[in-house]
C-alpha cells in the first residue's frame, strides 16, 4: 500500500526469511508470522499491535506483495499468506491450504475537473470502462453527458491514470472493468498488472493520486482511503441493481453482505459488481491463507486466535483506517468454515 | 659465520616469496570476486528468464507489448525507454560536466575550488528517490506548466491551435519527437533530464580530478604560445585526459541506465510505444521495480529476462565505448 513504507519492510522481508530458511520456523511460539498483501497491512499492524497488547503473542507481518506472500506459504515460511487474489481451488487442494476474507475495502474512480466536487460526476461501468479503453476521450461526451444530467462537465481530454506497480487495488479494479465491459474482458483482461490501454501510470495508490491532482481532465482510481485524505473528488457509480451509489461504509459493507459467499467453495469470490442494492460496485477483500494441517500447529492455533480476535473485537481499528468489518453473517461463515476445513 | 647469513637471508627470501604468493592469490580472488558475481548475477537472470526466452524467442527483444492479461511480453518499450533516457541524459550532462571541471581547475579562483567540489561531491550522494520525488512533485509539473506548452507549439506536430510552426513542417522528425496530446509532465524528456542531473556530479567529479593531474608545464608553454583557456581546455587537457574523461562520462552511463526509483517517478510508466519524447514511457529498470512483487509465472519470467537485457545492453554499450577509445588511440599515433 505505501511504497515508501514498503521498501524496508520488504528488506527486513528478505532478511527475515533468509534466516527463517536457515534455522526452519520452529522459532519462538508465540511469534507468528504472515507475508503478502500490501492493502491489508496498515490494518494487519494495527490489530498486532492491539492484540500484543492483549495476549502478549507477537505477529510479524510483512507487506511483500500477494504474489510473493502465496509462494512463501506454499514453501511452508510463513505462518500465513495474505492475498487480494483468491487462490483457485485446485491450487489449494494441491497444497493442502484453506482460505478466507479477512477485512473488505472499497476502491474509488477518483477525477480531477475544474469546478467538480466530490460525488458530483456519476458513471456507470461501461462507461467507465470506455473511458478507460480510450474510446470515450472527452469530459463532454454524449455518453457522459447522459448519466450526469444538470451537471455541465467542461469540454477536455481525459487522461487516464493508473497503477503502474502490480497491486491487488488494479486487481479488483480491472475485474469490475472485465465483468461490466465484454470489450475488457476480451482485450484487456484483468490481474494485478495488466496492458493498458491508454494512460499514465503512477506508482503505488500515492502515485495515481498525486498525478491524479497534478492532470486537469484526468480520471484514476485509488483506495477509498486516499481519495478521503488527499480529498480528491470521487465519482459516484451505478451498480449492479442499477443504483447510483457513493462510496462510503455503508455501501462497501453492503457489498461484502449481498456476494454470495454461501455458494463460493473457500470463499473463492470476488466480490465486485456485488448485487446488492446499496452495494459499492469496486469493493475489495483480502484472504488469508493457511495449512489445514499446519506444520507447526501451536503457531496455527494463535494466528487462529489472533483472526477471532480480529473479525471480532477488531472492527473499530479497521474502521479508524477506512477498512470495512466483514458482516457478521460472514463472519460465522468463516467460522463455521475454520471448524470444519482446518485441524488446530 | 657467513653460512649463518646466507641461512638467514634464504629463510628471508623463501618467506617473501610465500608471502607473495599468498598477497598474488589475494590480489586474484579480489579480482575473481567480481567477475564471478557479474557472470553470476548475469546467468541467474538468464535462468529466470528462460521461460520467457523460450516462449518468446527473438521476438521477445523485438515486440512491443507487454500484455499480463493475455501472457504476451515483449522487451521493445522498455529497453527504447532505457536507451532513449539514458541517451538524454548523457547529452545534457556531458557538456555541462565539461564546463563545470574546465571552470573548477583552470578558470575559479583557488579558495573557491574546494568548496564547489566538496558540494559536487555530496550531490552524488543523494539517494534516487529523492530525485524522484523532487521530480514528481516539483520539477514534472513546473515543466507540464511552463517548459512543454511551448516545445509541443513550437516544435511539435500537435499544438494546441492547429497551427504548424515552420520548424515542425521543415525539418524532419522534430514534429513528431515534441508532439504529444498528454497534458502533464511525466515523460521520456523529463526523465532524461532528471537523469542529467543525477550523473552530472560522477561526471563532473572524475573530470575535474583528471584535468587536475594534467601538468603545468603542458598547460603553462600553451598559455606561452598566446592560447586562450579554451583553446588550453580543448587541445590541451581534453586530449590529455581523454581516456579517463570518457571512462568517467561511461561511469555516468551506467548509472543511467540502470537508475531506477527516479525514472520510475518522472517516466509516466505507460507500455507505449511512442516516437515523442514528451510522451510517458517506461525503462527496463522501472518495469522490473514496479511489478516484480506481484508478479507470477511467465511474467516473473519475462521480467528476469527483462533483467538479462539490461546486462546485454550495458554490455555492449560498455564494448562500444572500448572500441571508440582504441580508435582514438590509434588515430593518436599519425
Amino acid at each position: 500500500m505505501l511504497t515508501l513504507r514498503k521498501l524496508p519492510v520488504r528488506l527486513a522481508a528478505v532478511a527475515t526469511f533468509a534466516v527463517a530458511s536457515t534455522f526452519g520456523v520452529a522459532a519462538h511460539a508465540t511469534d507468528i508470522t504472515g507475508a503478502g498483501s500490501s492493502f491489508v497491512y496498515p490494518v494487519m499492524s494495527k490489530w498486532s499491535a492491539a492484540y500484543a497488547e492483549k495476549t502478549g503473542n507477537r505477529l510479524n507481518y510483512q507487506s511483500i506483495g500477494s504474489g510473493a506472500g502465496i509462494a512463501q506459504i506454499k514453501e511452508g515460511t510463513i505462518d500465513f499468506g495474505a492475498s487480494d487474489a483468491p487462490m483457485k481451488a485446485e491450487d489449494l487442494k494441491k497444497y493442502g491450504l484453506g482460505q478466507f476474507p479477512i477485512v473488505v475495502g472499497g476502491i474509488v474512480p477518483v477525477v480531477n475537473i475544474a469546478g467538480v466536487q466530490a460525488g458530483q460526476v456519476k458513471l456507470d461501468g461501461a462507461t467507465l470502462a470506455d473511458i478507460f479503453l480510450g474510446k470515450i476521450r472527452n469530459w463532454n461526451d454524449p455518453k457522459i453527458a447522459a448519466l450526469n444530467a444538470g451537471l455541465a462537465l467542461p469540454a477536455g481530454k481525459i487522461t487516464v491514470v493508473h497503477r503502474s506497480d502490480g497491486s491487488g487495488t488494479s486487481f479488483n479494479f480491472t475485474n469490475y472493468l472485465s465483468k461490466v465491459s465484454p470489450e475488457w474482458a476480451s482485450k484487456v483482461k484483468f490481474g494485478t498488472a495488466v496492458e493498458w490501454p491508454t494512460g499514465v501510470g503512477g506508482k503505488g495508490n500515492e502515485g495515481v493520486s498525486q498525478y491524479v491532482r497534478q492532470i486537469k481532465g484526468s480520471i484514476g482510481y485509488v483506495e477509498y482511503a486516499y481519495a478521503v485524505k488527499n480529498k480528491i473528488s470521487w465519482v459516484e457509480l451505478k451498480n449492479a441493481a442499477g443504483n447510483i451509489v457513493s462510496p462510503t461504509a455503508t455501501s462497501f459493507a453492503a457489498a461484502a453482505a449481498t456476494a454470495d459467499w454461501a455458494s463460493a467453495k473457500d470463499f473463492n469470490l470476488i466480490m465486485t459488481n456485488a448485487p446488492g442494492e446499496q452495494a459499492w460496485p469496486i469493493t475489495a477483500t483480502t484472504w488469508m491463507i493457511m495449512y489445514k494441517t499446519p506444520k507447526n500447529a501451536g503457531n496455527s492455533k494463535v494466528a487462529f486466535d489472533f483472526f477471532k480476535y480480529a473479525l471480532e473485537h477488531g472492527q473499530q481499528a479497521a474502521s479508524e483506517l477506512d477498512y470495512v468489518p466483514l458482516p457478521a453473517s460472514l463472519v460465522s461463515q468463516i467460522e463455521a468454515y475454520w471448524a470444519a476445513e482446518f485441524k488446530h | 659465520m657467513t653460512t649463518a647469513t646466507t641461512d638467514i637471508l634464504e629463510q628471508r627470501s623463501r618467506r617473501d616469496a610465500r608471502h607473495e604468493r599468498l598477497f598474488r592469490w589475494l590480489l586474484k580472488a579480489c579480482a575473481l570476486l567480481v567477475l564471478a558475481s557479474l557472470l553470476g548475477a548475469a546467468a541467474a537472470t538468464l535462468w529466470g528468464g528462460r521461460d520467457a526466452f523460450a516462449t518468446f524467442g527473438w521476438h521477445f527483444l523485438v515486440s512491443s507489448e507487454w500484455d499480463p492479461g493475455n501472457e504476451v511480453y515483449g522487451a521493445l518499450v522498455p529497453v527504447y525507454g532505457t536507451l532513449a533516457t539514458s541517451f538524454i541524459a548523457l547529452l545534457i550532462a556531458v557538456p555541462i560536466s565539461f564546463g563545470i571541471a574546465v571552470y573548477l581547475s583552470e578558470v575559479a579562483p583557488a579558495w573557491l575550488r574546494t568548496p564547489v567540489a566538496s558540494a559536487i561531491e555530496l550531490l552524488a550522494g543523494i539517494p534516487s528517490i529523492i530525485y524522484g520525488m523532487w521530480g514528481l512533485f516539483i520539477f514534472a509539473p513546473f515543466f507540464a506548466e511552463h517548459v512543454k506548452p511551448w516545445l509541443t507549439n513550437n516544435l511539435g506536430n500537435q499544438p494546441d491551435d492547429g497551427q504548424l510552426s515552420w520548424v515542425a513542417e521543415h525539418v524532419p522528425f522534430v514534429g513528431k519527437l515534441f508532439g504529444s496530446s498528454y497534458p502533464f509532465g511525466a515523460s521520456i524528456l523529463v526523465a532524461g533530464i532528471v537523469l542529467a542531473i543525477m550523473i552530472i556530479p560522477f561526471i563532473s567529479s572524475v573530470m575535474r580530478e583528471v584535468f587536475q593531474t594534467v601538468p603545468t608545464r603542458l598547460k603553462e608553454s600553451a598559455y606561452a604560445l598566446g592560447s586562450s583557456t579554451w583553446e588550453v581546455s580543448w587541445d590541451i587537457v581534453l586530449p590529455y585526459t581523454r581516456s579517463a574523461v570518457i571512462g568517467g562520462i561511461f561511469l555516468g552511463l551506467g548509472r543511467a541506465l540502470g537508475e531506477t526509483m527516479a525514472v520510475t517517478f518522472v517516466l509516466g510508466n505507460a507500455m507505449q510505444l511512442s516516437a515523442s519524447l514528451l510522451d510517458p514511457g517506461t525503462s527496463i529498470a522501472s518495469t522490473i521495480a514496479n511489478q516484480f512483487s506481484e508478479a507470477v509465472g511467465l511474467q516473473k519470467s519475462a521480467l528476469m529476462a527483462l533483467a538479462f537485457l539490461l546486462f546485454v545492453v550495458t554490455f555492449i554499450v560498455l564494448l562500444i565505448a572500448r572500441l571508440m577509445l582504441r580508435r582514438l588511440a590509434s588515430k593518436e599515433g599519425r
